[in-house]
């Protein structure tokens, strides 16, 4: 933030020469970044940096959710983020976030699913009609599968109001994802509770705002609103 | 010169330590380098070790392909040294087996606190190929070396009234840091009915592969019983005791609608947050459909003639 001139802090209203490139940089280190666990789950699929470990088809199945809910996370850390240093060019990380985390948890549900279960249809039924944490995990699926169909530009001139409505639905993937694993953990709940702290401080900054600020002062909906 | 180099022609140490004194080492190191041999050249590696146990081949040994070494010995539950599956063997050193006693007492005429050189002496030692099955849904094929645990029970001459048998692990949380958080009740605490401790599919297990059991995997002396989920096998033993009433048993106590007193492999009975009517052997891609009993239904079925095993789960 320090590098960051002052303009940049109200609103983005001046934009210079120098200010139009750290929010591209900052979009394409962030990029790679959130990139960088599907090459080393790759690498490590293939081989390389000490393989997958006793017990591979495991590991696959829960690196790529771990990725999920913290790419989730992140996504869900730019609007809060953006209203507490005021840099309104950090919102463009979201939807690429959004999208990311959509990828990781449609990586994790297709090795569920193909690799794991191996098609097993009648094991894949049975677990997403009987196993609360499965249908946890599918709903969230489902949810993201939703806004990232939903995350073009076309799309959001077309619902116009809708679409900040549509995208809160992020809040019930976050919460349903943090469900998912909570409810598959057999003991050690150390992992999953640094998940829960960080999802509840995220919703509950957005709480705070939404009961502080009347409805009209905070404007811009479709572009500052909830998502 | 008064700095001594170190030139390349010079023998390193793995050149000149003996054989046998290097593999000894095999039990203290904490990586998988030392493994490596083991994995390699597993026959051997290990009937060369000079830890190495002597053994005769045992009953009840299934000829399925073993689930290597290593595999066996850096996945492992065991929380009190971690709550990962690669925790127990990086934390191995925080058990201290020496020196290490073993108290057998409750309802039985004979009771006594032995050092464990002494509770050992008495059993010939066999091997024992098992299949282990997690309830998490994952399983392995384990050559143990160990003895029946009929034979320790029969010589503390069990009292009429007792009608289960209660173990414990050890305690030590100044050196077992898993056991300085509450994840189970400490220290953990693992029973059977007397009938199904008799069976002479039950065993005590000191070695594996033919070695000495390393710590991860329960050293000095774990129970094996093999058609029940992993963890009624309790690791690391202190105390084995004769008891009128069902014992606490650790996971029960912390999950009771999950983990029952008995906990035989059966895919008919779903835990009630996953499915147990898959499995997937280590090493293998598909998922195999688990047996009844761990497939160890001809042997042990009748222990259970008439109970509801959905109620008795």
């Amino acid at each position: 933030m320090s590098r960051v001139s002052p303009a940049t802090r109200v609103r983005g209203v001046r934009r210079g020469a120098r200010d139009q490139r750290w929010p591209r940089v900052l979009w394409w280190v962030v990029l790679l970044v959130g990139l960088a666990p599907a090459l080393w789950l790759a690498g490590r699929t293939a081989g390389a940096f000490g393989g997958l470990g006793v017990n591979p088809i495991e590991t696959l199945v829960r690196d790529s959710g771990t990725y999920t809910i913290i790419l989730l996370l992140a996504a869900l850390a730019v609007t809060p983020l953006r209203r507490l240093t005021g840099l309104a060019p950090i919102l463009r990380l979201r939807r690429m976030l959004g999208l990311l985390a959509f990828g990781y948890a449609t990586a994790h549900f297709l090795i569920w699913l193909g690799v794991d279960l191996f098609f097993d249809w009648q094991l894949i039924i049975e677990d997403l009609t009987t196993r609360p944490f499965v249908m946890a995990g599918f709903a969230a699926w489902v949810i993201l599968l939703l806004l990232a169909a939903t995350s073009t530009r076309a799309a959001m001139t077309l619902l116009k109001r809708n679409w900040t409505r549509l995208h809160r639905l992020v809040y019930l993937a976050g919460i349903l994802g943090v469900v998912h694993i909570v409810w598959l953990t057999r003991a050690d709940y150390r992992e999953v509770t640094l998940y829960a702290l960080a999802l509840a401080t995220l919703l509950g900054m957005r709480l705070f705002w939404a009961l502080r600020t009347p409805r009209k002062a905070r404007g811009e909906p479709a572009r500052n609103g909830a998502g | 010169m008064l700095i001594r180099r170190h030139f390349r022609s010079e023998p390193r140490s793995s050149e000149i330590t003996p054989r046998e004194v290097y593999l000894a080492r095999r039990n203290f190191m904490r990586g998988g380098l030392a493994l490596g041999a083991g994995l390699l050249l597993p026959g051997l590696a290990h009937a060369q070790n000079g830890n190495g146990l002597s053994f005769s081949p045992g009953p009840f040994s299934t000829d399925e392909p073993k689930t290597p070494w290593e595999d066996v010995t850096t996945y492992n539950n065991f929380y009190e040294l971690g709550t990962g599956k690669s925790d127990p063997s990086r934390n191995a050193e925080m058990l201290r087996t020496e020196p290490w006693s073993v108290v057998v007492d409750g309802a039985c005429a004979n009771p006594g606190r032995y050092a464990l050189e002494d509770f050992l002496k008495p059993w010939a030692l066999e091997e024992r190929i098992y299949r282990l099955r997690c309830v998490e849904g994952w399983s392995m094929v384990i050559p143990w070396v160990g003895f029946e645990l009929n034979q320790v029970l029969k010589q503390a001459e069990p009292a009429g009234s007792a009608r289960y048998v209660a173990f414990e692990t050890i305690l030590d949380p100044e050196n077992l840091s898993g056991q300085r958080r509450p994840v189970l009740q400490w220290p953990y605490t693992e029973g059977l009915r007397l009938d199904e401790a008799m069976h002479p599919l039950t065993i005590l297990a000191v070695g594996l592969y033919g070695e000495e059991l390393p710590n991860q995997n329960g050293a000095p002396l774990r129970l094996v019983v093999p058609w029940k989920y992993g963890f009624k096998s309790i690791k690391s033993i202190v105390r084995i005791t004769l008891a009128e009433d069902e014992p606490p048993t650790a996971w029960n106590q912390a999950q009771p609608n999950e983990y029952g007193f008995y906990s035989n492999v059966n895919p008919e009975v779903a835990h009630p947050r996953w499915s147990q009517r898959t499995e997937r052997r280590i090493g293998e891609f598909r998922r195999r459909r688990t047996e009844m009993f761990n497939g160890y239904g001809d042997e042990v079925a009748d222990l259970y003639a008439g109970m509801d095993l959905k109620k008795f789960f």
